[in-house]
Parts: C-alpha cells; structure tokens; sequence
C-alpha cells in the first residue's frame, strides 16, 4: 500500500510549517517554520522522480542485471534537491543573525511589541 | 565550571575523535566522482568537527587558535579557483566550464561502460572543483558558527 | 473566525488535494533528458557518479550560483555581528 504517501507527508509539512509562520508570535518560532517548508519542498523535489525497483544512479558496484536506461531512478531533481538543501543553509544562517541583532536591540522576542525599526 | 567548558571526559574524547573525522571528510569530498558525496557533503562533516572542538572548549580558548582572517581568505580563494578553473574552458574556444581534462593524463582516464569498481583518476576537472568547493564550505560555516559564538559576550 | 484562518484552511485543502490526485508514487513518464544523461554521462565526463556529474558539468552554472548565494549569506552574516575593538 505505497499508493501516495510521501506526497501526503510533503502536504503536511507544509500545513504545520505555514501554521507555525502564520499563527505564532515568537520570533524564533516564526524560523523554524521557515525551516520545515524548505523540508516539504526538497522533500516534493526527490519524490517526483522515482521509478519503481530502481536503483540510484551511480556505476560503481552496480547490482549485475540492471537495464540501463530504465533501471535508474531519474538524477536530474536529485541535483537541484542538492543546491536547494544548501540554500536553505544559508537563508536560516542570516535569519537568526538579523534575530541576535533585534534581540540585543528591543529586550524581547515578540513580533508584536514594537515596530521594528531604526 | 568557568566559560564554557565541558568535563574532562568530553574534552578528552572530543580531542582523540578530531583527527579521524577530518580524514573522513577529506575521503568524502576526493571520491565525488565514484560515491554519493561531494564538495558540500563532505564540507558539511569537516565543519560539523570543527563545530564539536569549539562546543567541548568554549570559544574563549578556540579564539586564540582559529583567525577569522585565515577563514575568510580560504573561502575567498575556494570561490577564486572556482571561477578560474571554469575560465579556462572559454579561453580553449569552447563553451563556459568545458571539461577540458577528459583523455589527459592528469585526470582523465574514460571509465568501461556499464557497472565497474571505479578509477580514481578519472573525472576530468570534477575532483578540483569539488575541493574548491569544499575548501568554502568549511571556511564559511566554521566562521559562521565562531561569529555566533562569540556575539553571546556583553561588551 | 477571522480571515486569517479561513485563508489557512482553504490552502491546506487545496494542497491535499493536489497531493492525493498527482501521479502514483514511481510511475513517472518517460523523460528523453534523463535518459540521455544516464547513457552518456560516462563517455563525455569520464565519471561514475551521475548526479555529480550532472551538479558539476551539465548544470555547472547553477552550481556557480548557488556557490555564490552562499558567499553572500556567509558575509551579510559576518557583517550583521562584527565586534567594535576599542582600542
């Protein structure tokens, strides 16, 4: 009973993840969210491009009895799942910067205190 | 327990465990082009030894030992033989980062077709840019972690 | 109930929906790229590993990219928490 179940869990992670960037008011809250849609999303990448009994696409020690073309799990959205994780890195790296800096800046980390400005 | 640091046990291990992990990840990032792996995966297992010495000695002592001058030019010249090294594809008349070292003898011996026990000397400029590659990742996320580190001080 | 929730709910509906009508799960159709790659890849990049080969030498622009969205991550970063040395 494969039927769609890793396309159902990328769903999920998107509701929790939008739950936690619409609805929460602390700061850090709101980059954890950010966090888990990027998840979903490299998760929907890898999963829209398997093929039934295939294995990864590498020559080295390949199982003997493998048809070439067919036999392989498609490499191309594993490539970009690879520059997306990476991505993802960076972007929550600057976030919690700028979340130091507004910290040591206002006293709290509540979105709704102040206007976050000057 | 004064700035930081952890027990006698944690340093002692974290001290022994260092040398093996780094050598790990230099095996990750030169087999890119045989095994799952990679510049950034292989990046990603140097920095993370590099994260546990300043988690076990606190970041008083690992100040004095890593220069954030030193990281920010190994990143810099991991991007600079990035982009020189994909240059030299336009000057040879070809197209933008042309593998240029298919069929020489520095790195470019073609594998059989079909599933064989893989050659490390083939490749073509594959296993450069993933050192360049590597080499900028451990740089910037090593800073990055020492930065954050380091802003918990009141001045 | 205010706007925000009925947005909320409207979303996630319209996202299972679409997670429970997309294309079983390993049936994907037959790509003509995919397959070029996989037969060629050895001959023109002299690799075994595909998705570096791709990551590296067919899509190698992309990789240049992203290498530079980390650069500039890494210094809005460093710049963001520079210390002031008082001397």
């Amino acid at each position: 009973m494969i039927w769609n179940i890793p396309f159902i869990t990328v769903a999920l992670l998107l509701a929790i993840g939008l739950y936690a960037v619409m609805f929460k008011r602390n700061l850090i809250k709101i980059a954890i969210g950010i966090t888990i849609i990027e998840s979903g999303v490299n998760l929907f990448l890898i999963t829209l491009g398997y093929r039934k009994g295939g294995v990864a696409p590498i020559y080295t020690n390949l199982p003997p009895g493998t048809a070439l073309p067919e036999g392989m799990v498609l490499p191309v959205p594993q490539a970009l799942t690879l520059t997306s994780i990476v991505i993802g890195v960076a972007v929550l790296a600057l976030t919690l910067s700028f979340i130091m800096k507004i910290y040591e800046h206002n006293g709290s980390l509540d979105s709704h205190s102040r206007r976050l400005k000057g | 327990m004064n700035d930081g640091r952890m027990s006698i046990i944690v340093r002692t291990i974290a001290t022994m465990i260092f040398p093996f992990v780094v050598i790990f990840s230099f095996y990750v990032i030169m087999h890119g082009h045989l095994t799952p792996g990679g510049g950034f995966q292989g990046g990603a297992i140097a920095a993370s030894a590099v994260v546990m010495m300043i988690a076990a000695y606190g970041h008083k002592m690992m100040e004095g030992r890593i220069s954030e001058d030193g990281l920010s030019m190994a990143e810099s010249i991991g991007a600079a033989i990035f982009a020189v090294v994909a240059f030299i594809g336009v000057i040879m008349a070809a197209s933008f980062m042309y593998n240029f070292l298919v069929g020489t003898p520095l790195f470019g011996e073609i594998p059989p077709f079909g599933g064989n026990a893989g050659i490390l000397n083939s490749g073509g400029i594959l296993p450069i840019l993933n050192i360049a590659v590597g080499l900028k990742v451990i740089a910037g996320l090593a800073a990055v972690v020492m930065i954050m580190a380091m802003a918990g001080d009141k001045k | 109930m205010k706007a925000k929730a009925i947005v909320f709910v409207i979303f996630v509906a319209f996202i299972i929906y679409a997670a429970v009508k997309i294309h079983p799960f390993g049936d994907v159709k037959k790509s003509n790229m995919d397959d070029y790659i996989i037969m060629h890849s050895q001959n023109e990049t002299a690799a075994n590993n595909v998705v570096t080969s791709v990551v590296f030498d067919y899509r190698g622009y992309d990789t240049l990219g992203e290498a530079t969205v980390l650069f500039t991550a890494i210094a809005g970063s460093l710049i963001t928490l520079r210390r002031e040395k008082n001397e």
